[in-house]
């Protein structure tokens, strides 16, 4: 469904990616992880066209960004971001139903109001925090919000950065088992960018290690702690030593 | 002690020879490269940020045109940068108009015509000084908070949560903000010029012995309607100066809240020396 080829980006003078190839099929669920630096959360500004890369494609479905209208393109997805990115000046149903309220198939404010409450109950939080604004919310009704915010027009992808970053084991076990049941239940594809080891066992099907700008590891979530690829072996055990370079 | 301090002296010597050496050696070309270099990098980045302003302008206007229009984004763009500048820009005139009919009088008495406080305190505040004291005042108050605003959502990732969310950011953030100044500007104007007289005819009648009504009827006789169109024109080009530089230094922030501070400084240095430049170029056009 999402096919990745050759992608390169180079920002001042260091490549970052070199060469990046990836398959993701419909309704899979592909965690990217990797160190800090390495390229996962450019990969996915790629995938999304926040960011053009230098060269190689990415396509869906067969279409290529260049085949459709970016905002086209962009309406079949939905993305968790890694501190919520909420608006500020919108409250918190504002926020969730802002792509229902301005999209292509906008709806009343009545029905958009009804549809964030849905999801809010969907994500765990009450309905009554609807009038609340992102500052009088925690990291983990921020997240949960942006999550209500990203599942609310039904998309076909749903991108996650860094979902469980910033929160307490408690909180990250809660988003991650919200997020593998929103995603089996919508029956949607999503990518988890992450380098948390439970958010990738709870949420994955796939893995992909990303390392030096390439993919260094591609394989089913069964598959993983049977590999002998020393650079996920050295990620997984979060060893100092190895072929993964730590600078002290 | 003495004899490291010796030792310094001795090292840092001979690493400025070595200096010195280096740059008697270095060729016609290198040395030319050392001074001109960074004249030239300097232009470079000038032209380049020039470059970047005129295609912002340019999507900007063509947003402008093409739907969708968010109204409702327009409208608290226009009460908060319009109706909430009314205080400072009208008490920036009252101030303004007060000070230069006391500068008028005590000039004016050096050749017997202190009767042109009137006329002269119009015209200054409505051609020069309403737009220009407006325009910059609007600029600390608004082109800071826009760039302080969107750069704070930049950095924040709110910018690109609205592209994700199919929304274009300079449709969203810009064109209301933009299109609010430009058109609150003149209004505000309109209104300082009016309250400049007023504080011109407050200090001309009380400190200054002016009749009230013969100084009113001067001040209305005085004035012709390109007097007051040419300071409206001003404004509004003052107000898409102040709007542009504010969205275009916040979109084009980075680096956290280092990043914002900068762009909000920049915003406000280069929208008013832009108002300043402005304002010279459209006297000369209305002159």
């Amino acid at each position: 469904m999402i096919s990745i080829k050759e992608i390169k980006k180079t920002f001042n003078q260091v490549q970052v990616l070199k060469g990046v190839n990836l398959d993701i099929a419909k309704g899979e669920s592909m965690v990217i992880i990797g160190g800090s630096g390495t390229g996962k959360s450019v990969l996915l500004k790629i995938i999304l066209g926040l960011i053009k890369a230098d060269s190689g494609k990415v396509s869906l479905e067969g279409q290529t960004l260049s085949d459709i209208s970016h905002e086209k393109f962009l309406d079949r997805f939905g993305m968790l971001f890694q501190g919520g990115a909420l608006f500020d000046s919108l409250n918190v149903w504002q926020n969730i139903s802002f792509r229902l309220l301005r999209g292509k198939d906008r709806i009343n404010s009545k029905d958009a109001r009804e549809i964030a409450e849905q999801k809010l109950q969907r994500v765990g939080l009450k309905p009554e925090i609807a009038e609340l604004f992102p500052s009088e919310l925690s990291g983990g009704m921020q997240k949960r919000v942006g999550l209500a915010r990203a599942i609310a027009s039904n998309p076909e992808i749903i991108f996650f950065d860094e979902p469980t970053t910033g929160l307490d084991p408690i909180m990250a076990t809660v988003i991650n088992e919200l997020i593998r049941e929103i995603v089996v239940e919508m029956g949607a594809t999503a990518i988890t960018i992450t380098h948390d080891m439970k958010s990738v066992r709870a949420i994955g099907d796939k893995v992909a290690l990303i390392h030096d700008g390439i993919i260094q590891w591609n394989g089913k979530l069964t598959e993983l702690e049977k590999s002998s690829n020393p650079y996920l072996i050295q990620f997984l055990n979060g060893k100092s030593k190895g072929p993964i370079e730590t600078t002290r | 002690m003495k004899f490291l301090l010796a030792l310094e002296i001795v090292i840092s010597g001979i690493i400025l020879k070595f200096n010195y050496i280096d740059l008697l050696n270095m060729t016609a070309l290198k040395a030319i490269s050392f001074v001109f270099g960074p004249v030239g990098r300097s232009t470079i980045n000038l032209l380049q940020t020039i470059g970047k302003i005129l295609i912002f302008i340019f999507e900007t206007l063509s947003h402008c045109l093409r739907p969708p229009f968010y109204f409702k984004e327009f409208f608290s763009s226009l009460f908060n940068i319009g109706y909430l500048s009314l205080p400072v820009v009208g008490l920036t005139a009252l101030f303004t108009g007060g000070a230069l009919a006391l500068q008028i009088f005590s000039g004016g008495a050096r050749f017997n015509a202190e009767s042109v406080v009137p006329s002269i305190v119009a015209i200054g505040m409505v051609r020069e000084l309403g737009p220009v004291l407006g325009g910059l005042m609007v600029a600390g108050r608004v082109a800071s908070s826009i760039a302080a605003e969107i750069g704070t959502m930049k950095v924040t990732e709110q910018i690109d949560a609205l592209t994700t969310l199919s929304t274009h950011p300079i449709k969203y953030l810009t064109v209301p903000r933009v299109l609010a100044t430009t058109i609150s500007l003149p209004i505000l104007v309109a209104i300082g010029d009016v309250i400049g007289i007023l504080g011109g005819y407050l200090v001309a009648i009380n400190r200054l012995d002016f009749n009230g009504s013969v100084y009113l009827t001067n001040t209305i006789n005085f004035l012709e309607i390109g007097d007051i169109t040419s300071g409206l024109i001003k404004a509004s080009v003052f107000g898409f100066i102040v709007a542009i530089m504010g969205c275009y230094h916040g979109q084009n922030s980075n680096g956290g809240a280092q990043g914002v501070g900068k762009a909000t400084i920049n915003a406000v240095v280069s929208s008013s020396v832009l108002i300043l430049t402005a304002n010279y170029l459209l006297t000369e056009l209305f002159f």
